[in-house]
């Protein structure tokens, strides 16, 4: 295959060079719409990177940018050396990309949609029916192979767009909110997948994602983006590990009692971080055993009744509240 | 080089196979031309009793070529719709994260709108054969006509595309098909002899490239064509195809550098 992934220029050397390095890139939409202010991560060769943020943030821009879809005003960004503005088209034989809308052609069957991605990448004759049918396989579309994609489920769009983004046998696969609207069980089986990918080893993956739980299931590392600007990084161990504490859950039964609950949290020494989500108000505690006498005596006295007050070590949600100063719930509302 | 063909031709394939599982859109192209065929046919077939209009064949004969020219300029330019969808379903996104030549994706379209074109061209000639037009230049006229048709839809269709990717708002399409194909149509001779039009909207037609593939067509068709007067057309057309090709492989840079 001429498009065969091999090393690109800029990846000796015996250590493991970043497959993704991203240097201040900055990004203002013409009408004067700041998306990105300054972000930099790199991603290790096989790695697993999640970009976890709120909607706004400037996931998709981030990703369109090093899918070479769109381009930056300032900063750089490489793909195994490869610098995605000065070499679009070297940068476009290693990257596969799921973008967050799906891609998937209505008029064709999902064989049709598969092959033709990867025609435009080069492969074809045995090699690509080979291929395209190695990966209908694996995530489970061969079946339901040629019938019109008009009839596909969500779900079963979404497997083939992660298909049509591996087609070519890419180095780093970009993955937009790859589970974003999805049922729970459909959600869990392209987890599944991106493990099963992540697992092989070889390939690299940016995936984007408001869910924390799935930043937490599948990357190894996270970084969290707000407004433009990454306010946090490192293993999801990490960031938990960065708030000092535990976390303390009070559950009211009036989600008018809340606030009162909210100010009655605030109110005690040593309690940092109160926030009010529905039901449940949250802070962080310097030792939460020590502290649950303290705070349901309090709430007594004020006539607040809790229905729970659960201790945690800190959930990334917690994290991404301290960062980004909301809670990913209260962004999704 | 032979990269890009093969590109276009995937893309092209792609579109062709879409227009045949959907024929809605192939057909509704088909209905309109029979309609003007069968109302004008019979509204104005008095007009050649006109001192000077055409050269004496029937208005049937007359007309063919006018509404074949229409159907390839309505076709070119809702062809800018089709880009859109594209647009807003991703499936554009998608392609351009590939490597696949830039033009190859214009050319895709231009491709089919050509293919698809021809095959209608051929149907409403053989449906004006059956309601009776004689076209005595046979089927090198026939080849003629369907050239300037071919070269009317390369032009326009890059326009429409043009557009879509500037503009990217199908109500505005719409409103500027609406607004100005109707009246560019009148201002030719697809319809009416311009030797019994004013003299205004004569000076504009001879600049219209409407006028262009009418005359082109409509001579070749004749007993006696002009050749020169075809040569000429049809060299217009062509240049005028190539520059509106141009215009679109430039729009779509735009686009890119706007995104
Ligand atoms: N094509 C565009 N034109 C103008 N503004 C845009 C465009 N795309 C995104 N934006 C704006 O840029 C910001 C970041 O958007 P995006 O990168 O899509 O965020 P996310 O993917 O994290 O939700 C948002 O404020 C959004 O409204
Ligand atoms: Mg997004």
């Amino acid at each position: 295959m001429a498009h065969a992934v091999t090393a690109p220029p800029g990846t000796g050397g015996g250590e493991r060079a970043a497959a993704l390095a991203v240097r201040g890139l900055a990004k203002t939409y013409p009408g004067g719409r700041r998306a990105l202010a300054g972000v930099d991560f790199e991603v290790a060769a096989g790695e697993v990177f999640a970009l976890l943020g709120p909607n706004g943030a400037g996931k998709s821009t981030t990703m369109r940018i090093l899918t070479t879809l769109s381009r930056p005003d300032a900063g750089t960004a490489t793909i195994g050396g490869v610098d995605v503005v000065r070499e679009p088209q070297k940068a476009r034989r290693l990257i596969g990309y799921v973008a967050q809308r799906s891609g998937v052609d209505a008029s064709g069957t999902g064989r049709e949609n598969l092959t033709l991605q990867g025609r435009l990448h080069g492969l074809s004759g045995r090699t690509l029916a080979a291929r395209v049918d190695a990966l209908l396989e694996t995530v489970g579309l061969t079946e339901i192979a040629d019938r019109g994609t008009r009839e596909y489920s969500g779900g079963t769009r979404r497997k083939l767009d992660i298909a049509m983004g591996l087609v070519h046998e890419p180095r780093v696969l970009f993955l937009d909110e790859p589970t974003t609207g999805l049922d729970p069980e459909v959600r869990a089986e392209i987890w599944e997948h991106i493990t099963g990918l992540a697992g092989a080893g070889a390939l690299t993956i940016l995936l984007t994602t408001h869910y924390l739980e799935e930043a937490d299931r599948l990357a190894g590392r996270v970084a969290i983006l707000d407004r433009g600007t990454i306010v946090a990084q490192g293993t999801p161990a990490e960031l938990k590990g960065d708030l000092r504490g535990d976390a303390i859950h009070v559950e009211v039964l009036d989600p008018a009692a809340a606030e009162p609950a909210r100010r009655v949290l605030a109110g005690l020494a040593r309690v940092r971080e109160v926030t009010v989500d529905g039901v449940t108000v949250r802070a962080l505690v310097e030792d939460a055993a020590g502290a649950v006498p303290l705070v349901l005596a309090a709430l007594t006295e004020r006539g607040v009744t809790a229905s729970s007050v659960a201790v945690a070590r800190p959930s990334l949600d917690d994290v991404y509240l301290h960062y980004a100063g909301r809670s990913a719930k209260e962004e999704r509302a | 080089m032979s990269t890009i063909a093969s590109q276009s031709w995937f893309m092209t394939a792609r579109l062709l196979r879409g227009t045949v599982r959907e024929p809605l859109f192939l057909i509704i192209g088909l209905v309109q031309p029979a309609i003007w065929l069968l109302i004008f046919g019979q509204l104005f077939y008095r007009v050649t009793d006109l001192q000077g209009f055409g050269d004496g064949r029937p208005y049937l004969d007359y007309l063919t070529p006018g509404v074949v020219v229409m159907m390839a300029l309505t076709r070119g330019a809702w062809s800018g719709g089709n880009v859109l969808e594209e647009l807003d379903h991703g499936v554009l996104d998608r392609f351009l994260v590939s490597p696949v030549s830039r033009a190859a994706l214009i050319a895709g379209h231009l491709c089919q709108q050509a293919i698809t074109i021809m095959a209608q061209a051929v149907l409403v000639l053989g449906l004006a054969l059956a309601m009776g037009a004689r076209f005595a230049g046979g089927p090198v006229g026939a080849l003629v006509l369907l050239l300037a048709a071919i070269l009317m839809v390369l032009a326009v269709g890059s326009l429409s595309m043009s557009f879509a990717l500037v503009i990217r708002r199908s109500q505005s399409l719409t409103a500027v098909i609406q607004f100005v194909l109707l009246p560019l149509v009148f201002l030719s001779s697809a319809f009416m002899d311009q030797s019994l039009a004013a003299g205004w909207i004569r000076t504009i037609a001879r600049f219209n490239p409407i006028d262009w593939a009418v005359l082109a067509g409509r001579s070749a068709l004749a007993e006696h064509p002009d050749w020169q007067l075809i040569g000429t057309r049809l060299l217009w057309l062509a240049v005028l195809a190539a520059l509106c090709a141009l215009v679109a492989v430039r729009s779509f840079r735009s686009y890119q550098r706007s995104l």
